[in-house]
């Protein structure tokens, strides 16, 4: 929008523009830094290089390997304590069960819409593990491990599903949109990457009010193509705002695979071109995500900057209920990562430390199953919110236009109630 | 500033200040106190911020550089780089980061350097300060101000030259206002800030510099406008004339032009088009029997066609004489040209045209 600006320049008072240019030609002039303001450090050259970008692709930090063993030379590591360990893999195991149970939901028609989390549980359990709670997450709409670890309940999640009575989002936004104030997670937004500014002036807030919060930001490599984005990172950088990027480089937007996406080497690569530290982070190693959030937790907040810590990773599961994967890839691909899989892992991980076993497991799942098939025969049998939420919560104060609207449906309501359903309190 | 002439006599002035406040704006003649509306805006800013500090400025170039149109002149002197923050030039960005800001319980001003560049940020207005109320299901509020010139201004063409009152009245979770002078300017801006909800202000860049007549009262630092409500500028029994912003000035020409000839016309400034003050317009139509819109925007969904629509579901249709008739800007994008730039615009004579027809003189 540049060329516009310059119009709207020219109109301006010459008067304010003397004041401008008096304030350029007063910047001080420090060679041994840079007379560029745009650069801050001088070295001339006298041959003139084409830079090609730099071919090297960053490595990526892992912990575990797939046998559940720790990697040699791994050192100053943080392994979570046993129980905490337990909490954190039962917590996998209970996302995708409920992934299952309401994915098949939608099949059969019940929801109108659903997400799953399937293969990226170590990056939102791990993740949650690292951050303080009082830390705040903006989600992109695949981060549900992250409530659920918080607190959120089963009952919650299936509640907003189903749109019912007890949906604390009182039945206003379509599946998956969770949010919970108390749990410090925004709403989930549809419009894609809109949470990445958003998450840039939530961070920007707690910079000001000196509250000792950061904010974490989720979002997929696609994600990372939209201008939001871009405008985001920019920000933070400019800004000094204490925020974790979190990449979850899944390896597709919906169907376009990431080597589509972008030519660099991933979302790290954009860290050197604002100026943003970066980490990279194997997304299926769930103590490896953990200490990567430590680390970049720390970072963010002792140095009031902005960090991109991208985990790579794969969606195991389709995009959403209205897409089918096996249309843009190979079944073969798909079985090979779901060996990947960072329930797995983890669950190998815990055998070395006998803290579980194959009969544990089959006895975890059974019960959790049982416990959220009852949860969710409830809760489609839920009433659902009483119509006159419809009016509420557009502005602060109802306007008189629509209590007068609430006002007449209540008459006819009244008048009529034989010819409505029962369950929305009519 | 350019001292305009003046061939009317004192005494002239003081009885009809109202009527010839814009041509005599910047003459010194006047013992009155008065105000520009660039300086209305700037010590509501100014006022909000000293009383609130969670209030903060952010835009492009309205810290070091007082603004694009100097409405926040001082301030970043006054309050430092921490609440007067200029920013990369991405509307999309520092939209985003004071909507970000605001749910996380600060309380920003985003300027816009004009609303026409607002587009570029208009997801995060509409989908996420304007919706996340509703969908936070009444827990996350978006306390935001978006502000800046609106409409049309002089030889900028069609990328600088738009109103966006009816693209943003039209959202439910929006408050919207337009306001015309320096009072409307002042407890407007004060109540936006203040407001729980997030607020578009647009402002009109040809109005900065005019001088209006302010009281004592409106000088008071705890002067705010009721956001919703329309102010009849002038009485009259003939003929009502509804407008906002810039459409006010032209309806008070016409007015003036009409009252020469016998038709007295009341003339109600807006002031709020989201919530608007229907009220307000049908009480003076049950007088009057007549009514014009008056708008720089465009014809098509616009805010005369919701104030006709209004009138029609209501107890007004049944006193009007004559159909609703809207002056609007012509349905073009805005020419460079002068004369065509005049020609797509509204002028007085346009208003005193249509009344005349519509009452059949």
């Amino acid at each position: 929008m540049m060329y516009s600006k310059i119009t709207v320049r020219r109109l301006i008072d010459l008067k304010f523009l003397k004041k401008y240019y008096k304030f350029s030609s007063t910047m001080p002039v420090n060679v041994d830094k840079s007379i560029y303001p745009g650069i801050k450090k001088i070295d001339y050259t006298s041959k003139l290089n084409i830079d090609e970008p730099p071919m090297n692709t960053v490595p990526i930090f892992r912990i575990l390997k797939n046998n559940g063993e720790i990697t040699n030379n791994c050192n100053s590591i943080i392994i979570p304590e046993n129980n905490e360990l337990l909490k954190m893999y039962k917590s996998m195991v209970l996302l995708s069960i409920m992934d299952k149970l309401l994915y098949e939901s939608q099949r059969q028609g019940r929801i109108s819409f659903y997400m799953t989390n399937e293969g990226e549980e170590a990056i939102q359990i791990g993740s949650a593990a690292g951050l303080n709670f009082n830390d705040m997450v903006y989600g992109q709409y695949r981060e549900s491990g992250i409530l659920l670890y918080r607190g959120f309940t089963p009952e919650q999640f299936m509640n907003q599903c189903f749109g019912n009575i007890d949906d604390i989002g009182k039945g206003r936004q379509m599946p998956v949109h969770y949010g919970s104030k108390n749990l410090n997670f925004v709403t989930i937004s549809s419009p894609l990457t809109t949470q990445l500014p958003q998450a840039v002036g939530t961070a920007f807030s707690f910079k000001q009010l000196k509250n000792n919060r950061c904010t974490i930001v989720y979002f997929g490599e696609g994600a990372a193509s939209e201008g939001d984005a871009h405008a985001a990172f920019n920000f933070a950088s400019t800004l000094d705002c204490p925020i974790i990027f979190f990449c979850r480089n899944n390896g597709y937007a919906i169907s376009t695979p990431a080597h589509e996406q972008y030519r660099g080497d991933g979302i790290v690569s954009h860290g050197s071109g604002y100026g943003i530290a970066t980490i990279r982070v194997d997304g299926n190693d769930i103590i490896a995500v953990y200490n990567a959030i430590l680390k970049a937790r720390e970072y963010v907040m002792n140095n009031t900057r902005p960090l991109i810590l991208e985990a790579m990773t794969y969606r195991l599961g389709h995009h959403s209920t209205s897409d089918d994967s096996t249309a843009y890839r190979s079944k073969d691909e798909i079985k090979n990562w779901s060996n990947e899989s960072p329930i797995k892992r983890l669950k190998q991980f815990l055998k070395t430390k006998d803290l579980w076993n194959d009969q544990l497991d089959s006895e975890y799942t059974k019960e959790t199953k049982k416990q959220l098939m009852q949860t969710f025969t409830i809760a489609s049998k839920k009433n659902k919110p009483n119509w006159k939420e419809m009016f509420n919560d557009v502005y602060y104060e109802i306007p008189e236009h629509l209590l007068t609207q609430m006002n007449s449906l209540e008459d006819h309501l009244s008048k009529y109630s034989d010819h409505y359903p029962k369950d929305c309190g009519v | 500033m350019a001292f305009s002439i003046s061939f009317y006599s004192p005494s002239i002035l003081m009885s009809s200040v109202k009527v010839f406040k814009r041509s005599l704006s910047t003459t010194r003649m006047l013992a009155n106190k008065q105000m520009t509306v660039r300086d209305a805006l700037n010590s509501a800013m100014d006022e909000e911020m000293e009383r609130d500090e969670r209030v903060y400025i952010l835009g492009e170039e309205v810290a070091l550089y007082d603004g694009a149109y100097k409405v926040s002149r001082g301030l970043y002197k006054k309050y430092g780089e921490s609440r007067v923050i200029d920013t990369p030039i991405t509307e999309i960005g520092f939209a985003g980061i004071a909507v970000g800001s605001a749910m996380a319980g600060l309380r920003p001003i985003c300027e816009f350097m004009t609303f026409n560049f607002s587009m570029q940020a208009i997801d995060q207005v509409i989908n996420s300060a304007a919706k996340t109320f509703y969908m936070s299901a009444g827990r996350v509020n978006v306390p935001i101000v978006f502000r800046g010139p609106n409409g049309a201004a002089s030889g900028v063409a069609a990328q600088h030259s738009q109103c966006f009152g009816a693209w943003y009245s039209q959202c439910p979770g929006l408050k919207v206002i337009s306001p015309y002078n320096s009072e409307d300017a002042k407890g407007l801006l004060k109540a936006a800030i203040r407001d729980p909800d997030p607020v578009v202000f647009l402002e009109n860049e040809l109005l900065y510099g005019n001088q209006y007549p302010i009281t004592d009262e409106v000088l008071d630092k705890d002067f705010v406008l009721p956001i919703g409500k329309a102010k009849i500028e002038r009485k009259g029994d003939h003929i009502t004339l509804v407008a906002h912003s810039k459409g006010v000035e032209l309806a008070l020409d016409a007015a003036k032009e009409l009252s020469a000839i016998g038709i007295e016309a009341e003339v109600i400034n807006l002031r709020s088009l989201r919530p608007l003050d229907i009220n307000t317009i049908i009480q003076s139509v049950v007088k009057t029997n007549h009514i014009i819109s008056v708008e720089q925007g465009w014809p098509y969904a616009g805010i005369g066609s919701e104030i006709s629509a209004q009138i029609m579901e209501s107890e007004a249709f049944y006193h009007l004489d004559a159909p609703v008739i809207r002056v609007t800007g012509a349905d073009v994008p805005m020419p460079y040209t002068k004369s065509l730039e005049i020609a797509a615009l509204p002028q007085p004579n346009d208003i005193v045209e249509t009344a005349k027809k519509i009452l059949g003189v």
